[in-house]
């Protein structure tokens, strides 16, 4: 019986039996990675039928054979042996054969992987992880601290020119999407509001609906989710790479230590811009409101008035104030998860994620705490 | 001229382990280098050379042992002592480290903005002759992902020069460098070594250079996790106990080909 398998360029594959009942691989032409890919079931097939049976390979008429058929040539051999019936390579050109033993793969064993884990190991061990990662967050915040109120002492340790750079790029960079996204938003809730209020007649109120909404609440967080997305992740992945190419190694060697270096400059251009652009948010938001406001038929006056009598100075000022914590939170954990960077560039990419979820996850927590002290003291 | 070593050390280092995390990666190496010495550090890749390095200079903290600079522990330092020491030190890391968001000129004028007072025009003069110190002249305004692989090693000596310190710390500052590059930073070691009496704690590969500048030597193993020979090169390649380290001063293979 004699099958064959011939691969496009150069490389055949015969397998026959001999009268002794010797199961018979005949290789020929250019073993190398693509004819070998061609070969490789066939073949591997073949080696495991002879079973018991005496495998031999003819491989005289292999003319070139790289490391992709020299591991074939190996894997043959290893299910031959496995199979339990001697092996035999035969007529393989002296040079091939050299490499062929050079290539194939070690004949000692190799170590198991060690077994993972068990439950409780695990559990142990992520309870330390989250230990280490609350003391590094405690230290973190403390250094932090330090070091801005050490750049309020003495305002020639800041380094302006960064704050002003990354104030710039966090704020103005930021200005045409903040104001597209609370237009929308304004236009959204407008129409939304318009509806149930229109079983009443009500529509009028759309304007306080929208006063309140925007200015001391929506306008702030959408501001600082923006930043969030845009500076927080940007902070992570360049502090991160830093970290990755020894830079943070380098400023500590240097005697400047990263926080005041790297992370409060950035905080601080952050605490200066949320305001500013969740000013832009409401401000656009409302705009957007106006717009639906007059298509339900009231003028722009009405909608201004109405909103003047709703808005109290404070629910601006609490805005800001809120937009401002935002903005330290999220340059915060921006900096935290570069500066956590482990090794490598996959590692810049986790940070920069987990600083956005982080970032997200602090501004509502932090928005819950505000809603519940603002109700307490009744603002 | 030939240099001064005194015999008063400026760094000691006692029975330090270190490593990451669980894993040790050498334990109880002591030694000291001499003021004014070129002192090098070898071993085969992954031994732990670097890792030396960043506990030397304060980076990590070794898990015993003491680390000296200048007569001061620089483990257990903190605050105005910690910087005292760091300013006396200058450090080429393995891959650069240069500030990717700055010119050649402003990574260097960065440590003499920060710790002098010094006018701007002066930090210039002062940080283009670093460059020129490491034939670097007229990269001044290029961005660090803007020159090659090699001529950011000689940028990043440049920065650890910026303030002149006492001991320079160079991890392999010969890697991907051409041989007549290589020849020549190892003649501005030589040279400022000679000149400004510049300690130097060099982590090279480069036998050539080994021989040039070399004052004397310690070789890392990894099996044995700590320092298996010391002494000057010639010392080593003619009576070190050790086989394959004489062999390795040879520029010899286990088979007793010279390597080319
Ligand atoms: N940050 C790290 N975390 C964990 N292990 C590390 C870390 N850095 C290095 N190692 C390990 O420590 C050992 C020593 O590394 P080190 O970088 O000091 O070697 P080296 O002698 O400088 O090598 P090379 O000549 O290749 O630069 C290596 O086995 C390496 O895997
Ligand atoms: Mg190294």
């Amino acid at each position: 019986m004699t099958t064959a398998t011939s691969s496009r360029r150069g490389a055949v594959l015969r397998t026959t039996t001999s009268e002794r009942g010797d199961r018979v691989l005949e290789l020929e032409g250019r073993l190398d990675a693509s004819s070998t890919a061609r070969l490789w079931r066939d073949a591997m097939a073949a080696a495991r039928a002879a079973g018991d049976r005496p495998l031999i390979v003819e491989a005289g008429a292999v003319d070139y054979c790289d490391g992709a058929g020299a591991a074939l040539l190996a894997a043959i051999e290893e299910a031959a042996e496995q199979g339990g019936g001697r092996f035999e390579l035969r007529g393989l050109r002296e040079d091939l054969r050299e490499l062929v033993a050079l290539v194939a793969p070690s004949r000692q064993e190799v170590a198991p992987p060690p077994p993972p884990p068990s439950f409780i190991v695990r559990l142990g061990r992520s309870g330390i992880q989250t230990g280490r990662d609350l003391h590094r967050l405690v230290s973190f915040t403390g250094e932090a601290v330090i070091a801005l109120a050490s750049v309020i002492r003495h305002p020639r340790r800041l380094r302006m020119r960064d704050t002003v750079a990354i104030a710039e790029r966090a704020g103005l960079g930021a200005m045409p999407i903040v104001v597209g996204v609370g237009f929308l938003l304004g236009l959204i809730l407008a129409f939304q509001g318009a509806i149930p209020m229109k079983r009443f007649a009500a529509e009028i109120f759309v304007a306080d609906l929208l006063g309140l909404s925007m200015l001391r609440e929506l306008g702030p967080l959408m501001a600082a989710i923006l930043l969030t997305a845009r500076s927080g992740s940007a902070f992570a992945a360049e502090i991160g790479t830093m970290k990755v190419n020894e830079e943070i190694d380098a400023l500590t060697t240097m005697g400047l230590e990263p926080v005041r270096f790297l992370v409060v400059p950035r905080v601080l251009a952050a605490m200066a811009v949320v305001p500013a652009l969740a000013t832009a948010t409401s401000l656009s938001g409302l705009l957007g409101g106006l717009l639906v406001y007059r298509s339900l038929g009231f003028p722009t006056v009405t909608f201004i008035n109405r909103i003047v009598d709703m808005v109290e100075p404070f629910d601006v000022i609490g805005g800001l104030l809120k937009a401002m914590v935002f903005g330290i939170l999220v340059a915060g954990v921006g900096c935290l998860r570069g500066i956590e960077t482990g090794h490598g560039a996959q590692a810049v990419g986790l940070s920069t994620t987990s600083a956005v979820v982080s970032g997200i996850v602090a501004i509502a927590v932090a928005d819950g705490l505000f809603a519940a002290m603002f109700y307490v003291l009744g603002i | 001229m030939s240099k001064r070593i005194e015999q008063e050390p400026i760094i000691r280092v006692e029975d330090v382990v270190a490593g990451y995390g669980d894993v040790t990666i050498f334990e109880n190496v002591s030694f000291e280098v001499l003021r004014g010495e070129v002192f090098v550090i070898l071993g085969g890749s992954g031994c732990g050379k670097s890792t030396l390095l960043k506990n030397m200079i304060g980076l990590y903290r070794p898990f015993s042992g003491h680390v000296e600079i200048d007569g001061e522990d620089i483990v257990s330092a903190e605050g105005a002592a910690r910087l005292r020491i760091l300013r006396k030190i200058g450090v080429m890391y393995q891959q650069g480290a240069l500030f990717g968001s700055m010119t050649l000129l402003e990574n260097i004028e960065l440590p003499m903005e920060e710790f002098t007072d010094l006018p701007r025009e002066a930090m210039h003069r002062i940080a283009s002759s670093k460059l020129k110190l490491v034939q670097l002249e007229g990269t001044e305004h290029r961005f660090p992902a803007e020159i090659s692989g090699g001529m950011r090693k000689r940028a990043a000596m440049a920065r650890a020069m910026a303030l002149d310190p006492e001991i320079l710390f160079l991890d392999e500052p010969s890697a991907g460098l051409d041989p007549i590059t290589s020849a020549e930073l190892d003649d501005t070691i030589s040279r400022l070594a000679r000149t400004l009496g510049i300690t130097f704690v060099i982590v090279t590969h480069e036998l050539a250079s080994i021989y040039k500048i070399a004052d004397r030597v310690i070789m890392l193993d990894k099996e044995k996790k700590g320092i298996v020979a010391t002494g000057t090169p010639v010392e080593l390649r003619d009576h070190c106990e050790i086989a394959w380290v004489r062999r390795f001063f040879r520029r010899e293979t286990a088979s007793g080909e010279v390597a080319a």
